[in-house]
């Protein structure tokens, strides 16, 4: 057993990583469905929509053939409704609420269909906004994640320059960084990131980073408001002995580096043990596999009614032949060497109600062994909690603390994960949207 | 099983689908695979003085994903030598001797023209006789097909020749294009006509290009009035159609039904409504003869269902139900009611009645899905709510008698009853 790298050949590789929810192969396709859309009033799909995208607006243009404004509906109320269309879990949200459901039939496929015209606009490289005449503000972002994005192009169609201040080398946040590759690809993110500043107005500063190259008193000083986007980046500890082994890594890096590295680059075990069931498990999970792992194991503390992921989500994990064991928590890694060898882990039950409402695990006592190489932990993220101390930001266990987008700080605003503790892309958006209105607000009540 | 043999002016078919005089039936080939397939008879495509067609010929009337809910075509009558056709005639009535073989006909404006045609057909041993007066492109413009059915005197002499003529059944095809198809009817059968068919073709434009900016169909950049078919004409031939079985003079010869006949229940609509038998086109030249099996299949099935041993058993049964506005019950009224375990909450009723009806329906919201009712004091029963929704048995409209007894119009105003009842 071992850690190794390149174990596929490259037809293997891009046969592995193909994209999950290919798009309608032609018009024709589309049609068919998009015909099918009962074109619902106050429809449940959009009111299910973190950021209430018209879905059967946008459908009905679809069949009109009116794509540009199809498109125009979707980025509208989600600038990022391309990566969208590819990474929400809409089995949860939109798709989930379709009346057809109601009917025992297959949902309308609004994912794909919201693909297929948002697609399209990024293609022909449509500019379906014009900004406002300038206003002389100029607001500082930190963080090009969809938070940030999202509220840099409300921004920037209010005619407010903006400058966005970000860590990594390329814009996009999780959406580049930290969702399977077989969703979504380095070169679409790096396109959408593109298609979102082609509107003009907002500039993005590459490897800046809050706290190290810039600090918050400067960008208060230098900006008429500061918007803060900075995500959450630390994986949450497992604290057990072993846990920094050798074969031990966390689930943002591998899934991080699988995005930035390319796939024959990523060392993966033959063995792997996978903690935690969110969807960030399942991609750490899943992708081990599909970089040639021959087994992979899935361990949760609770049960699948408790999961995180959704079924779908799930269904990918085990279509990939994920072994997955429930009631089962991590209590020891044993090595040798200083490497991982084994994974102790102790069978759970279900015990009472936490605040989640979801019936909290309890530890039983037994305890059983797994040989593993290789342990990726994707047991949550933490917030940085020390970041927003140390700048007198008002905060709990390191998530903001925010009024109508609006810190503690006059002037200084925030949304997205540093917010919510961690949500879907498309609730960063909305968080996005919902900081650009405030910061509007503040910089006119500043006017008068 | 029912008996679903039908006898149309002693022209005897298996069943009452005849293909109607146009393209599937121009020549032997496609007569023979219709046969083969099963249909009952043939109106063979228009035959008289040798025409010129172009390309294209036809366009159509897409809706809601689905292609050819109207249908259009600007092709003549038939542009092959009368010999050959006149060959194929006798060759197909010989391997099918059991099926209808009608032979359309618009020969020239004049009397000679029309005898000799009629002897010529005759000679093939044909069972009848269907004078086109209806097409409504391309032959109008030399005075022929509906310019001759749009005037009653023009149309009644014309078929005053055929009348010394002809020795066997003659059908006149009617054109919809004018206000009524009573006017020639009425004249046609005064002339002696032994039967109607209707309706032919409606003139249309079924589009414009708009990259092009040219209408359809296309012929090198320029387009034509053509003559509008399918589905969506059925229910204009079925109002004209019902105004022929109502009328005193016309309802005393047999009617042939043509106009968007694509399945077995239009055909019964058709006959419920007067026609003796029904003529499709459309349907098969979408899908192929083949659709013929299903509509003897349904009919049976259905005449079985109800009771009905022949044709004649409910033949014109449903004319005497539309009548009058004056005669309709004001007592009448019914309300919607939405079953709300078959509801599936795509707000489609709601929204129809409220930006363009009576406001009658209540909406409470939910997350995601809102709940629906109606509010009973304002539905009008005018069954939107019903048309909008896309659940089967979900919406259904309750009887609510204002009163009991019937009373019209006329009786109402009489009695001076009020008016500003909702």
């Amino acid at each position: 057993m071992s850690i190794t790298n390149n174990r596929l050949s490259k037809e293997q590789y891009e046969k592995n990583f193909a994209d999950i929810h290919p798009p309608f192969e032609n018009k024709d396709a589309a049609l068919v469905e998009a015909n099918r859309c009962l074109f619902c009033y106050d429809a449940p799909c959009m009111k299910s929509c973190p950021t209430s995208i018209d879905v059967p607006k946008f459908i009905k243009q679809i069949t009109t053939e009116n794509i540009k404004g199809s498109a125009h509906t979707i980025f509208s109320s989600n600038i990022m409704g391309a990566g969208c269309s590819k990474v929400c879990p809409v089995e949860k949200l939109c798709e989930g609420a379709c009346v057809y459901n109601l009917m025992h039939e297959e949902p309308i496929p609004i994912a794909k269909l919201q693909r297929y015209s948002t697609e399209l606009a990024m293609e022909k490289k449509w500019q379906l906004f014009t900004r406002k005449q300038n206003t002389g503000k100029k607001v500082a972002i930190v963080g090009a994640g969809p938070a940030g994005l999202s509220c840099a192009h409300v921004l920037s169609r209010e005619g407010i320059d903006v400058t966005i201040y970000e860590k990594e080398k390329q814009g996009g946040g999780l959406m580049t960084y930290g969702i399977a590759a077989y969703k979504v690809t380095p070169q679409f993110c790096k396109d959408e990131v593109d298609y979102i500043l082609s509107i003009g107005g907002i500039e993005i500063k590459y490897e800046q980073e809050l706290g190290k190259n810039i600090t918050l008193e400067e960008l208060q000083k230098n900006y008429d408001a500061v918007y803060l986007a900075i995500g959450v980046g630390l994986a949450r500890q497992l604290e057990i002995s072993g846990e920094n082994m050798e074969g031990m890594v966390d689930a943002i890096s591998f899934i991080y580096d699988i995005r930035n590295n390319g796939f024959s680059k990523v060392p993966v075990g033959d063995k792997v043990a996978v903690i935690g069931m969110g969807m960030t498990a399942i991609d750490a999970a899943t992708q081990a596999k599909r970089l040639g792992a021959s087994e992979v194991t899935m361990l949760y503390r609770r049960t699948q009614d408790e999961m995180p992921c959704t079924q779908v989500e799930l269904d990918i994990a085990m279509l990939d032949g994920c072994k997955i064991i429930w009631l089962a928590a991590p209590k020891e890694v044993i090595g040798e060497n200083g490497k991982v060898t084994h994974l102790v882990a102790e069978k759970m039950k279900l015990g009472e109600s936490d605040a989640s409402g979801r019936r909290s695990p309890v530890a039983t006592g037994e305890t059983f062994t797994i040989a593993v190489d290789m342990v990726i932990k994707a047991a949550g993220q933490t917030p940085y909690q020390s970041l927003v101390t140390t700048n007198n930001l008002e905060n709990q266990n390191g998530k903001l603390k925010v009024n109508h987008s609006l810190t503690n700080i006059k002037g200084v605003f925030a949304g997205g994960d540093c917010v919510n503790g961690g949500r879907e892309v498309v609730d960063a958006v909305q968080a996005g949207k919902d900081g650009a209105k405030a910061i509007l607000d503040f910089m006119l009540n500043v006017e008068c | 099983m029912a008996d679903i043999r039908s006898n149309f002016l002693g022209i005897k078919s298996p069943n009452p689908f005849w293909l109607a005089s146009a393209p599937p039936t121009d020549k032997k080939i496609n007569v023979l695979r219709a046969f083969e397939a099963g249909w009952g008879g043939v109106v063979w495509k228009t035959l008289g003085s040798q025409v010129k067609n172009v390309s294209s010929r036809y366009s159509a009337v897409n809706y809601g994903g689905h292609k050819i809910m109207g249908f259009n075509n600007i092709e003549l009558i038939s542009d092959r030598p009368l010999d050959i056709n006149l060959k194929e005639i006798i060759e197909c009535i010989k391997l099918f001797p059991d099926r209808a073989m009608i032979v359309s006909l618009m020969a020239d404006n004049d009397k000679k023209s029309w005898h000799e045609l009629i002897k010529k057909v005759e000679d093939t041993g044909a069972h009848g006789l269907e004078l086109n007066f209806g097409c409504p492109h391309g032959m109008t413009e030399r005075g022929m097909g509906a310019a001759v059915g749009q005037d009653p005197e023009i149309a009644k002499m014309v078929v005053e020749w055929v009348m010394e003529k002809a020795t066997i059944p003659v059908i006149t095809k009617l054109t919809p294009n004018v206000h009524s198809v009573v006017p020639t009817g009425k004249a046609v059968v005064e002339a002696g006509t032994n039967a109607l068919s209707l309706i032919n073709t409606i003139q249309s434009v079924t589009g414009v290009d708009l990259d092009t900016l040219v209408p359809n169909p296309y012929v090198a950049g320029k387009s034509v009035y053509g003559g509008y078919c399918g589905p969506a004409v059925k229910p204009i031939a079925l109002k004209f159609l019902t105004t022929i079985a109502q009328n005193e003079t016309t309802k005393k010869v047999p009617v042939s039904g043509i106009g968007g006949v694509s399945t077995w229940k239009d055909a019964v609509e058709f006959m419920l409504l007067g026609a003796s038998n029904v003529q499709v086109c459309t349907a098969a030249m979408k899908h192929g003869f083949r659709i013929v099996e299903d509509m003897i299949e349904g009919l049976n099935n259905w005449m079985d269902e109800k009771g009905f041993n022949t044709l004649e058993d409910f033949i014109g049964k449903s004319v005497e139900n539309i009548v009058h506005w004056e005669d309709l019950d004001i007592n009448y009224h019914h309300i919607a009611k939405i079953n709300q375990d078959k509801c599936i909450h795509c707000g489609l009723c709601y929204i129809a009645c409220e930006d363009t009806s009576h406001q009658a329906i209540d909406l409470a919201q939910g997350k995601p899905y809102n709940t629906y009712s109606i509010k009973d004091e304002e539905c009008v029963g005018c069954n939107l709510c019903q048309l909008v929704c896309p659940v089967d048995s979900c919406i259904t409209m309750e009887e609510h008698r204002i009163a009991p007894e019937y009373i019209n119009w006329i009786e109402y105003q009489k009695r001076g009853l009020p008016l500003n009842d909702h």
